[in-house]
This record gives C-alpha cells, structure tokens and sequence, in this order.
C-alpha cells in the first residue's frame, strides 16, 4: 500500500511539470501583454519606453527562458510577484481571496446536499407522483434560471423594495464596530442571498442524479429481501437504499474538491464579493502571468490530489485494485 | 489627472458610488427630509460613500495608471498645480511660479508649512526627488515621457524649484501637476516595494485610514489640510463591479454617489422619489468617439470618399439612439466650449444626397445594379473593427452600418477582445475603418495623435494621417505658451481635420454623476463637479453617518 502511494506520489512530478508547461505555453499563445493596459494608446510612452518596461518583466527573453525561471521560483514554492501594478506576491493575492470562496462554496454544497438529497429521495420513492412532477418542474426551472437574473431579481425585490437584505458584500459598513456575535450574524446575513443564488442552479443536476441513483438501488434484490423480511417501508429506504444510494454522491463531492476554490465571475461581480473567480478572470484580462500560473497550479494539485484520495478510497476498499 | 492621459476603455469613467446601508454600527438616520428646505451654514461632518467599479491597483502616483488609484491619489496627494474649475491652471503646492522670457525656465515658489501626513514638512527636495523618480530608469512608470524633456532640476532654497527645458513645452507647466512624492519615505527604496502603494501619505486633503482589497478603501479628513479642513470628515469607495448592482444599492438608500449610464440617467431616475433624494447632474465629458479610417487602404485615399462618409452618417441618430441623446456632435477633437475648440469648422450634417454625389465625383457608381457602388469592377466595401466591452461602440456601428448601405456602401461590423484587437489590428496598421475613442486630453497637444512622425507601430496615428501643415502646426502649438496665439495654431488645424475628415468625429459623451440630496455647496463648472469637493458640506440636521 505504501508502495502504490509511493509510486503515484511520483507519478504526480511529471504530470504537474506537464500541466504547467502546457498552461504556460497556451496562455502566451493569447495576443497581448501585462504592459499593454499601461502602455497601449497611451500619448505619455514613448516606444522605447515600452521596450524597458518588457525588459523589466523579462517579457523580452524567449518563452522557454521565462518558464525556466518561473519553474526555479515554483520548486522554491515560490510563485513571484504578480504582473499587475501592484506588485504583490501571488500568494498574498491567492490568500486573500481563498477564505471568502471556499466559504461560499461549502455553505453551498451544504444547502445543496441538505435540500437535493431528500428531494431526490422523495422523487424515487414516489416516482411519477404529483410530488415527483412538481419537484420535476421546479428543479428544471431552476435549472434553467441564469443565476445573474435571478440575482438581480432578488436583490430588486428583497434587497431593494422590502428591505429585507443586504445585496452588496458581505460585511456592513460598521462590521468593524460590532460585537464578535453580531459580526458573525451580519456575515451571515450577507451570505443569505449569494449563497441561495449560487446552490440554486446545482439543486437540479444533484437532485436528478440522487433520484436516479435511488430509482437504480430499490430495483435491487437486497431491497426485495429487506421488505420479504417484513422490515417496515421506512427501515428499507433510509436504512438500506439510501446508504448505497448515496455511495455515488460521496465520489461526486470527493471531486468537486477542486471546484472549492474556484468562483463564478458573474457571481461575485453582481454580489460585489472578492473571491477566486475575479480575481483569475481579471488576470487573464490583464494577462498577469504569474498570477494565471499560480491559480492553475492551486487547481491541478487540488485535482491530482483529489484523484489520489478517490483512488486511495478505492484502493482501500478494493483489493483488486490495489495489487494490480 | 495632469494631462492628456488618454485613458481607454469605457468612454466616461463611470465612477461608481455605493454606500451600505447598514442598520447595525452606523447610526443611520432617515434621508427622505434631505435636500428639503434650508441649509444651514457649512458645518464638518458626514461620510460620502463612493462606489468604485473597479478596485485601485496600486495607491503609488508614479506606479498607478487605473482610474480608481487616480482617484483616490487625487485626494491624497497634490500636485504642483492644478486646474481649477474652469480649467485654468492655478498653484497647489506651488503658490506661484515664474517663466523665463524664453519659455525655458520655471521657477516654483511654494507653499511653506504644508506637512505631510506623518508629520513631516514638505520641501523642494520632495519635488526634486519625484522628478529623479519619474525619469529612473528602473522606475516602472507609464509617466516619464514629458519628464525626459527636462534639461535640469535643482532646488534653490528648501522653497524654490527650478526646471530648465531643452526646448519651450507648452504643457510643460501643466505637466507639475503630477502627484509629489515623500523623499523622506522613498528615497533608497525599491520603488515597487514600498509599503505606500498599499497605504499612500500625501499632503492632500484626505488621509489613507484602510483598504480591503476588493471591498472598500477609507480616507479621513485632514485637519491640517493647508487650504482649510474639509467637511466632509470621511470618504469611503466601496467597489462594486457590476453597474445594475450598483444602481439598485443606492436605491436601497446606501449610495452616496455614482456614475450613472444613459440609461439609467434617461429612463430609470424619472421618479419624484429619486428626485427627492438624489441630485443628478450632467456635462460633456472630455472625451469623443470617432470612425478612423486607414489611410493606407486606396478606397480612404480620396478625401471625396471620407466627406462623402461623414455625410452619410446621421450622428445625432447615433447620439439619440445610442446615449439617448445624452452627449453632442463631435466636430473635432477638443470638446465644444473649451478654449481650443474651433466652432466654425463645418459639422457634416446628415445629408444622403451630397454623401452620394461626393462618391460618384469621386468614381463609384453602381455598375452592376447590385445596389452596391463599385469603380474599377471593385465594390466599396471594408470592415469596421472595434473591441469588446464597449456597447455603445458596438451600437454605433450597427447605425452606420445601415447609413452607409443606404448609400451603397457596404460594412461589415467586426468586433474583437481588447488585447487582440490592439495586437494583431490597430498597431499593425491591419484594419479598414475602426470605432475608437480618445478621452482625458485637456490641453489641446495632440501631437501624439495626429503628427506624422507617430505613425509607427504601437504609435498613436495608426490611420497614418500625413500632412505637412498639420504637423508644422502642432509643432508650432506646443512650443507656444501664449493662449492666443495656440489657438490661432489649433484653430487652422481642426479647419484641416474638417476638411480631411481622417477620422468621422461621431459624438462627445457626456458624465452623469448622481450624489444625495444632503449634499450641498456643489459647483457644476467646466471641470465637473469634484473641483470644490473639500467645501462640500451636509447641514447638521441632515448628517447620515456619524462614524
């Protein structure tokens, strides 16, 4: 077992190092440069003005030269300094996002696995009933909904009309003065409406897929044999259906490790939230290298390491697996 | 800011101003009184809350080249001199300055006892020490060009600062309003380490209290501020990207100020109750839109083809339809009203007539009926290019689209990503005709823009416009310190534009700030509405925000 994990943990180098110099090679491939927003169409650079600034962001030397360096700094976990103005270390930038967008995205897996799982369940168990057809509609029309007009609509309605929520940010403008208790509860206030908008739209996907999942196990003989013991309809479905039922989802959320840090642009632009999803979508548009690497590299470790810990799980479970 | 940074982008910087509203920590009171009835005398107090667009990037004068750090550094910092509201140039730090009779020399007298945020005084040396950092090398800087015109600076006592040019500049003194660094802070500093891009000490009227990135920066009031305190005791930007979420927070009574679209200028603020409550206002900004035509391309080389074009547009129709009618007609490139602008140069009306009778002078006819003029066997057809982001450009070119084809000029509309759109378009001279705007250019040196010299690649003449007297004339206007006689140089030059039409002069947007009703002592003038911002003041009964 040591062994496998040794060896995968090896494999993971070049995969990484692949990841990396494809990533590289793409993102230089796109037309324009960290300066251009500086020194495009601006009366006050001169030419040669422009060359220096290239120079200083060694944007002058070959590709292979540049990803050279830029992997030295990597293997010293170094990611460099960001491209923009600002100069700040990709790190503090990544740091300072992170906490905002893995928090949204776990209350919103959690909202979305409190409310799809029992639908899901109620729907198999009462397939094609009017419950069955009403869920149908509502999680296709959420499905449907674009999230920035559902926003938009709630923000006008309740944030606006009725008063009933803040639309902007997530803390309040006197978040600094409130006690620790009443900053919790104004944090959580901000969260109501981005948080709702954005588990809307994966209600649907996980709520079918928990439906089909339980469609597929109450079929199943066991099920027969737990209701020819006599065991009431109760004890089979949430004793006996369910755990095997929801064994799918486990590898689902166990994948979507990844997902945790990335954030929707639409999202936090219409919410005002600085999370994840600007940040990198303002650093593509701003060709801010350093930056771009580093989120991408963030990702592909979490998605490697992620497939690690799903394929440990097998592994654990499966001895097949593991001795072949 | 100082000069013609023609900054890109969206044509009016839409400053956006949000404000929370937030029953817990702020002592809110009821705004629906405000604005009503008297005010009182001007009393300190209040925040305004400013909602951004986009986060400041760097809060380094030297290192900021973004819209929002311009902002904010514009309350932090100072300059030499300024312009005030009706944009004559009048001495901020420098409380009067001399020129040498052979326009060479400027010797800044300056304010004394001005201190910085932290205590320490302010000197020449400051302003000696900003100007060695704008011209370093190593200083990565968009700013240093006029600076490199300087033949030498040197400080004659702690209060005088001269600068000897190699040749006369006429924005030379203009120039000096760039933001003044601390040399007690920076000097032996790694420019783009230093701990003041994330919290800047200025002399201005602001001090830097907090920023959270990506949420909201805050200033105070400077007690000391040399030309008094000001009222308003803070400012808050908060940054909202979007422009529909910004709008709906200051209807829920959080936002102070912001840029409005024509849109919501036009069709969403009509209300009594908005009205009520908030305070619109409107001018021309100091920008313009324009349709470029590449002289390279044969068809453009005919001036009869490019005034034939400029008949055929109606760009009061695109002015209508696309600001709803919230800008006017561009007929050059200065904005009507200031003192460079030429009002006599002919303005194009729309007339489809004369637009076809230009073109069939000029050889093109429809030969084979296909309601497409040709000469040659070649059709007159070409592509307009524009980028992305910008729907009004978007917008006014589907409208010249279909004024040109009636009369059988045939467009396609091109739109491409900004980054692209410059790379592999605009700087290798690779395009027909492109929808374009210039914005921020005060004084009137265009000299960038339209002399032949700038025609290279990455230069700013991408239509590559050649003629000899318009470059005699720039040349002349900014070795040219005497208003008058610059204007006599400016004036022949829009007379040649007028005649040449190089570019379509399309329209001249307008800003439409909106600020709350409690807000009073604002003074719309040629500079817009921040130029008094420090004597702005809310009456004492009308005070939102007591912390």
């Amino acid at each position: 077992m040591l062994l496998y994990l040794f060896k995968r943990l090896i494999l993971m180098v070049p995969l990484l190092l692949g990841i990396t110099l494809i990533s590289f090679a793409v993102i230089h491939l796109a037309p324009g440069e960290p300066t251009d927003m500086q020194t495009q169409l601006n009366p006050e650079v001169s030419v040669e003005l422009q060359q220096r600034l290239r120079a200083q962001y060694d944007l002058d030397q070959p590709l292979m030269v540049q990803y050279g360096k830029w992997l030295g700094r990597l293997v010293r976990f170094d990611f460099g300094d960001s491209f923009s103005q600002d100069r700040r270390p990709v790190t503090a930038k990544i740091a300072e996002r992170l906490p905002v967008t893995i928090l949204i995205n776990v209350l919103s897996i959690g909202l979305i696995l409190l409310v799809a799982v029992p639908i899901g369940i109620f729907s198999a168990v009462r397939r094609n009933s009017h419950f069955d057809r009403l869920t149908t509609i509502f999680v296709f029309i959420g499905f449907a909904t674009p999230s920035f007009w559902l926003a938009l609509l709630l923000m006008d309605v309740l944030g606006v009309r009725y008063g009933l929520f803040p639309i902007v940010g997530l803390k309040s403008l006197g978040y600094d003065y409130l006690s620790w208790s009443g900053q919790i509860l104004d944090m959580l206030h901000h969260l109501v409406l981005p948080v709702f908008v954005s588990a809307f739209g994966g209600l649907a996907g996980f709520s079918r897929y928990m439906r089909a999942n339980m469609l597929e196990v109450i079929r199943q003989d066991y099920i027969l044999t737990a209701r020819a013991k006599g065991l009431t309809e109760k004890a089979v479905i949430w004793k006996h259906a369910l755990r095997n039922a929801l064994l799918p989802v486990i590898t689902i959320l166990g994948l979507s490790v990844p997902g945790l840090i990335g954030g929707s642009v639409i999202f936090e632009t219409i919410f005002a939230i600085p999370g994840m999803g600007k940040l990198f979508y303002d650093g593509v548009m701003m060709r801010d290298y350093p930056l771009i690497m580093g989120i991408l590299v963030i990702g592909a470790v979490l998605t490697l390491v992620g497939n690690l810990l799903a394929d440990l799980g097998y592994a654990l479970a499966d001895p097949r697996i593991r001795h072949s | 800011m100082n000069s013609l940074s023609y900054r890109f982008g969206l044509v009016g910087a839409v400053l956006l101003l949000c404000c929370l509203c937030l029953v817990c920590g702020c002592d809110r009171r009821d705004d629906k009184l405000a604005g009503q009835g008297e005010a009182g005398p001007p009393v300190a107090g209040d925040t305004l809350i400013m909602g951004s667009g986009a986060d400041a990037v760097n809060l380094l004068p030297v290192l900021a080249s973004d819209g929002t750090s311009g902002d904010i550094n514009g309350l932090v910092y100072n300059g030499l001199v300024r312009y005030d509201k009706d944009l004559n140039i009048e001495g901020e730090l420098a409380e009067r300055w001399e020129i040498s009779p052979d326009n060479l020399t400027l010797t800044f007298h300056l304010r004394q006892g001005v201190r910085w945020h932290d205590g320490a005084p302010f000197t020449a040396e400051d302003v000696l020490f900003t100007y060695r950092l704008l011209v370093d090398p190593k200083t990565p800087t968009a700013y240093a060009e006029r600076y490199r015109q300087v033949a030498t600076a040197e400080v004659l006592d702690a209060y005088t600062f001269r600068v000897r040019y190699h040749k006369p500049l006429a924005t030379a003194l203009i120039s000096w309003a760039f933001s003044v660094h601390p040399r007690h802070l920076l000097e032996g500093v790694e420019i783009t380490k230093s701990p003041l891009a994330s919290h800047p000490i200025g002399t201005g009227p602001y001090r830097f209290v907090a920023w959270q990135r990506g949420e909201k920066i805050v200033l105070e009031a400077n007690p000391d501020y040399f030309e008094g305190p000001p009222y308003i005791q803070r400012v808050l930007y908060r940054v909202i990207p979007d422009a529909s979420t910004m709008f709906l927070e200051m209807q829920s009574g959080g936002l102070d100020h912001m840029g409005l679209t024509p849109l919501q200028y036009a069709r969403q603020t009509d209300t009594p109750a908005f009205r009520r409550r908030f305070r619109k206002y409107r001018y021309p900004a100091f920008a313009y839109t324009y349709l470029g035509y590449n002289l390279h391309r044969p068809m453009f080389q005919d001036k009869r083809v490019r005034q034939a074009l400029s008949y055929a547009i109606d760009k009061q129709e695109i002015i209508d339809g696309v600001l709803l009618g919230l800008g006017q007609v561009a007929s050059g490139p200065y904005k009507p009203g200031s003192w460079a602008h030429n009002s006599d140069v002919p303005l194009y009306r729309y007339d489809p007539q004369r637009a076809r009778a230009l073109l069939a002078e000029a050889g093109w006819q429809d030969s084979d009926g296909d309601g497409v003029l040709d000469r040659g066997g070649k059709p007159l057809a070409f592509t307009i290019v524009t980028n992305q982001g910008n729907d009004q450009r978007v917008k006014a070119g589907e409208i010249i689209q279909r004024r040109l084809s009636e009369v059988g000029v045939k467009v396609k509309l091109r739109v491409v990503e900004w980054a692209a759109f410059l790379k592999e378009f605009i700087n290798p001279g690779n395009f027909d005709a492109t929808i374009l705007g210039w914005s921020g250019g005060i004084d009137p040196d265009v000299y960038n823009v339209w002399h032949s010299s700038k025609t290279g690649p990455g230069e700013l003449n991408f239509i590559a416009f050649q003629n000899t007297e318009v470059d005699q004339l720039l040349e002349a206007g900014r070795r040219t310190f005497d208003q008058k006689e610059r204007k006599r140089f400016y004036d022949r030059f829009q007379e040649i534009l007028a005649e040449e039409q190089p570019y379509t002069f399309l329209y001249v947007p307008e800003s439409l700030p909106v600020v709350a009703a409690r807000f009073r002592g604002i003074e719309p003038a040629p500079a817009g509405i921040m130029h008094n911002f420090i004597r702005w003041y809310v009456p004492a009964e009308e005070q939102k925000y007591d912390r």
